[in-house]
């Protein structure tokens, strides 16, 4: 995996912690939210995971007018053999570019939440499987922008993660300046892994050993969460599972067999960012930090 | 690290130490002159105006001034500084005050031990139930605003619970004080103070009205433990204050100091043991049953039978004694004592003073005249209520031939007066009559609208006999209670309703409660620490002897903790105790591990100040984390512990 992580170094400069976190996410049969602002990269990060695992790639543009049939799919009547035929909308493919799922109405993002969800979809009255692997990257504009429907938090609970890119630091954004087009780049890239390939090391996350002591820990976090005036609620039960799951990937993804706290600490802003709403004023990343800082680790 | 005194206050401390204000505040405030509570009150909205609009402190010279004027006003209201009450004045005040002038945590440090003082100074005041509840309240708060000053981020309920944990974990070592902490004879500073000022009561004079304005009191006068079962409701004659002088109108005891021993000798049989707990009333008596046997280490008693302490009660007194219903006394009492219970001013009634001639002249005997007055109390229909008509100088005369409505002292006063006028010797005796079994604890409880009056006449040979004038009329008072005696319609006390059934059952429960509080935590006195430690078998519990239990059992609760501290830390991971062996170790370094840092981020950092052990303490760090984390290759714990050994950084 570690050649897949040098390849997309190659075209989104100076974000190797995000496109790690991505992965990680991917290997831990999560979906990944990516919330920043319009021309950080977004979309060309989704397009380099789908270009190097080679995976079968759809991109859905969402715009206000869209209706759940336009990504589900739709039966349409065939003359010749007298039948309603399913034509399977962009939704069937192993990887999802959802983007700007913000500018989509509630009913549009709901059918493809759902889809995520269930990893299938039933349109009438027939239940479709989605293709596996199936992995949803969705990216959204900070929702205070003209235009949008914010995600409730009961829907951004479907993402396992929420990242942000930023922009790029100065040493980067000089060689994306000066260097070739990056859509050549990606281009001529060749996948690393085979989906297949990608399966097993999923499985093989799903192995990586998680402690007494570890648990311990993520109960302690997941209670001050819960305990402290910091946040409007605590983490659920479902984001603790989240946070274990994304951990073993990042463990896994270190090249270890065990979870180590620091695991647990470098995936909790991503797993926790967008669960949890602060109750004061200051940005969530903040009151993550103050989070780790404050719980020892037992 | 911030600076000890430096760390500002976060606005959720400013409201927790404003909650410790009011908590320990409000509970004085009956007790107090109102301008310190108004004073107080206006300081604390002071402060939580500031806090609300973010405003700045005022300036240190107008915290100065008004220092400066609190203390005066304090001197000028008690002249001095010095004592109780000044002193509680000056502790609210500058506690309030003091919450203008705190910026930092250790400004609200300083406010918190200010409250933990005040919540005890309640005890200055009264020692009920509520007084205890109040005061806990406020060491809660207190406790809870520490915690919240040493973790501003902490939710308020988390706080107060964890503070509440903390006073409950205190409660052992509380108890263990309590019981064995060498009592001091009699209150340290005559606490509480109120219990010596004025209280609903017996007076030592009686005239018309005096005793029915008591009738509506349903304080508490004393409670009575019977040894047996308790006697008859009309065998409950309590003898209070005895008044044989009469001037026309009221009626007063002798001016006699009383004797260590009473008049007559105890009969060999027939007593009656009991308990009683009198409430403080400020006077010397003690209500026996009549007639009391015999005088006890603590009790005195005068010549007319009735029992009175060596202390006055201003706190409440536990006195044991044995009385004997059946018993007559004074058979043999002198001539002087006789005159004097035949005096009658001159001119004072003189329509009673006549019908006692008639029956002197009818009657062969003081018996035959006895017998004579009671059948005309009968016919004489008298009316016994508790809202009788106003009476003008001849009240004798006039309750019993023109108003014939009373309570219990017209009817007292008036046989007195009429047996006098046939020249029998009569007193009158007060006291109370009766009193309720209270079904939760069985102590019986007498309170003061059970109050009454009574008679006793001399007969030769027979001494002094009880004639209660109320029973010839209203038998129902003597044989049930007051509320069966008097008409439908008079104002009875609240305790006394029918159709408040429920509110009594609440109030028994309550006085079980309370009754229970006043025995074993108020009454808990040097006398019942030695019976309780020689139960519990220390054979001479001294205060040296006292004082060197609590020190052992203090000691040996040490060691069951520090026991159970070390048992805790054996269970755990051997890794993890290397582990933070080498946190220590660092730490002498100014590396120590931080509470929140994982294995390899502390090794990379450690790396990093010391690059000479690096490799060393990546590898230490790698086989902790696999032991702690790994899935178990529990040999990598004899490599740890050697490579631990082997590494000097």
């Amino acid at each position: 995996m570690d050649s897949v992580v040098t390849a997309a170094g190659r075209v989104i400069l100076g974000k190797d912690r995000q496109v790690r976190l991505a992965l990680a996410c991917l290997l831990a049969r999560g979906h990944l939210l990516i919330e920043d602002l319009p021309g950080v990269g977004k979309t060309t990060l989704a397009h380099v995971l789908a270009q190097l695992l080679g995976l079968h790639f759809q991109r859905i543009q969402f715009t206000s007018d869209m209706l759940p049939a336009d990504i589900l799919g739709v039966s349409i009547y065939d003359r010749d053999s007298g039948a309603f035929n399913f034509h399977p909308g962009p939704v069937f493919s192993q990887l999802v570019l959802a983007d700007e799922i913000n500018r989509a109405t509630p009913k549009t993002q709901s059918a493809l939440l759902e889809a995520m969800e269930e990893r299938q979809v039933t349109a009438e009255g027939q239940t479709r499987p989605l293709p596996s692997p199936f992995f949803v990257i969705a990216t959204q504009n900070p929702a205070h922008q003209i235009g949008t429907f914010p995600l409730p938090e009961s829907q951004l609970d479907r993402f396992l993660m929420k990242i942000e890119l930023g922009y790029p630091d100065r040493a980067a954004e000089r060689e994306l300046l000066a260097g070739a087009d990056r859509r050549e780049v990606l281009a001529g890239m060749a996948p690393c892994i085979s989906p297949a390939e990608l399966q097993a090391h999923q499985e093989s996350v799903r192995r990586v050993h998680v402690s007494d002591a570890l648990i311990d820990y993520v109960q302690a976090l997941v209670a001050h969460t819960r305990e402290s005036a910091d946040w409007q609620a605590g983490l659920s039960p479902r984001a603790a599972l989240a946070l274990l799951a994304s951990a073993r990937a990042w463990a896994w993804l270190d090249g270890r067999d065990h979870v180590l706290p620091e695991d647990i600490q470098a995936v909790l802003p991503g797993v926790a960012g967008h669960r949890l709403r602060p109750a004061g004023e200051g940005p969530a990343a903040d009151s993550i930090g103050r989070l780790i800082e404050s719980v020892p680790i037992p | 690290m911030a600076k000890r005194s430096g760390t500002l206050l976060v606005p959720t401390q400013i409201w927790w130490l404003l909650a410790t204000g009011v908590a320990v505040i409000a509970p004085l405030a009956p007790h107090v002159q109102p301008w310190l509570t108004v004073a107080a009150t206006l300081a604390l909205v002071w402060r939580a105006a500031l806090a609300w609009q973010r405003k700045p402190l005022p300036s240190r010279w107008l915290l100065l001034v008004l220092v400066v004027a609190g203390t005066a006003a304090v001197l000028w209201q008690f002249r001095t500084l010095l004592g109780q009450n000044p002193g509680v004045a000056l502790l609210i005040l500058f506690l309030a005050l003091k919450h203008l002038e705190s910026r930092t945590t250790r400004d609200g440090l300083a406010i918190v031990f200010l409250a933990f003082f005040l919540a005890l100074a309640q005890f200055f005041y009264s020692q009920a139930i509520p007084a205890a509840i109040a005061s806990a309240a406020g060491v809660l708060v207190a406790t809870a605003t520490l915690l919240a000053l040493a973790d501003p981020r902490a939710a308020p309920p988390a706080v107060l619970r964890r503070g509440g944990i903390m006073l409950l974990q205190a409660l052992p070592l509380m108890l263990l004080l309590f019981v064995l902490f060498p009592r001091v004879q009699g209150p340290l500073w005559a606490l509480p103070r109120d219990a010596a000022s004025a209280r609903t009561g017996l007076s030592d004079t009686m005239a018309p009205g005096s005793i029915s304005q008591l009738s509506q009191s349903d304080a508490i006068a004393f409670r009575v433990r019977f040894a047996d079962a308790v006697p008859a409701q009309k065998l409950l004659y309590w003898r209070g204050p005895v008044l044989p002088e009469f001037d026309g109108r009221a009626w007063r005891p002798m001016n006699e100091p009383p004797f260590p021993q009473l008049p007559y000798g105890e009969p060999g049989s027939g007593g009656l043991d009991y308990e009683t707990i009198v409430e403080p009333h400020g006077r010397h008596w003690i209500f026996a049953l009549e007639l009391p046997g015999a005088t006890t280490a603590a009790t005195f008693a005068t010549r007319d039978y009735q029992l009175v302490a060596r202390a006055p009660l201003t706190v409440r007194q536990r006195h044991r004694l044995r009385s004997y219903p059946a018993l007559q006394a004074g058979r043999d009492d002198g001539e002087s004592l006789r005159q004097r219970a035949l005096f009658l001013p001159e001119g004072s009634n003189p329509r009673i003073r006549a019908l006692a001639a008639r029956w002197r002249n009818a009657a062969q005997s003081d018996e035959d005249v006895l017998r004579l007055a009671e059948s005309f109390f009968l016919n004489q229909r008298l009316l016994y209520t508790l809202a009788p008509p106003l009476l003008g100088e001849q009240s004798a005369d006039e309750f019993l031939f023109d108003t014939r409505q009373g309570f219990c002292e017209h009817f007292a006063n008036a046989f007195a007066v009429a047996m006098r006028a046939a020249g029998i010797p009569a007193r009158v005796v007060t006291g109370y009559q009766g009193g309720e079994v209270n079904p939760v604890d069985g102590w019986l409880t007498v309170r003061q609208y059970d109050a009454h009056a009574w008679t006793e006449v001399w007969l030769a040979g027979r001494g002094w006999l009880r004639v209660d004038p109320t029973a010839i009329s209203a038998p129902t008072r003597i044989d049930m209670n007051l509320a069966a005696a008097v008409p439908v319609g008079d104002p009875l006390p609240l305790m006394m309703r029918v159709d408040l059934a429920w509110l009594r059952d609440i109030r028994f429960r309550w006085d079980a409660v309370a009754n229970a509080w006043n025995q074993w935590v108020l009454g808990y006195n040097p006398d019942r620490q030695r019976d309780l430690l020689r139960r519990l078998g220390m054979p001479q519990p001294d205060w040296q002897r006292m004082t060197a239990a609590l020190a052992v059992l203090c000691g040996l609760a040490l060691l069951a903790l520090t026991a159970w501290t070390l048992r805790q830390r054996q269970r755990r991971d051997p890794a993890l105790a290397l582990w933070q062996k080498l946190s220590r170790r660092l730490g002498r370094r100014g590396l120590a591990r931080r509470p929140a840092e994982g294995p390899l981020a502390y090794a990379q950092r450690v790396a990093a100040a010391l690059p000479q052990a690096a490799t060393d303490m990546h590898a230490i760090a790698t086989l902790y984390a696999r032991l702690r984390y790994g899935a178990g290759a529990p040999a990598l714990l004899h490599e740890l512990r050697h490579r631990m050994a082997s590494f000097h950084p």
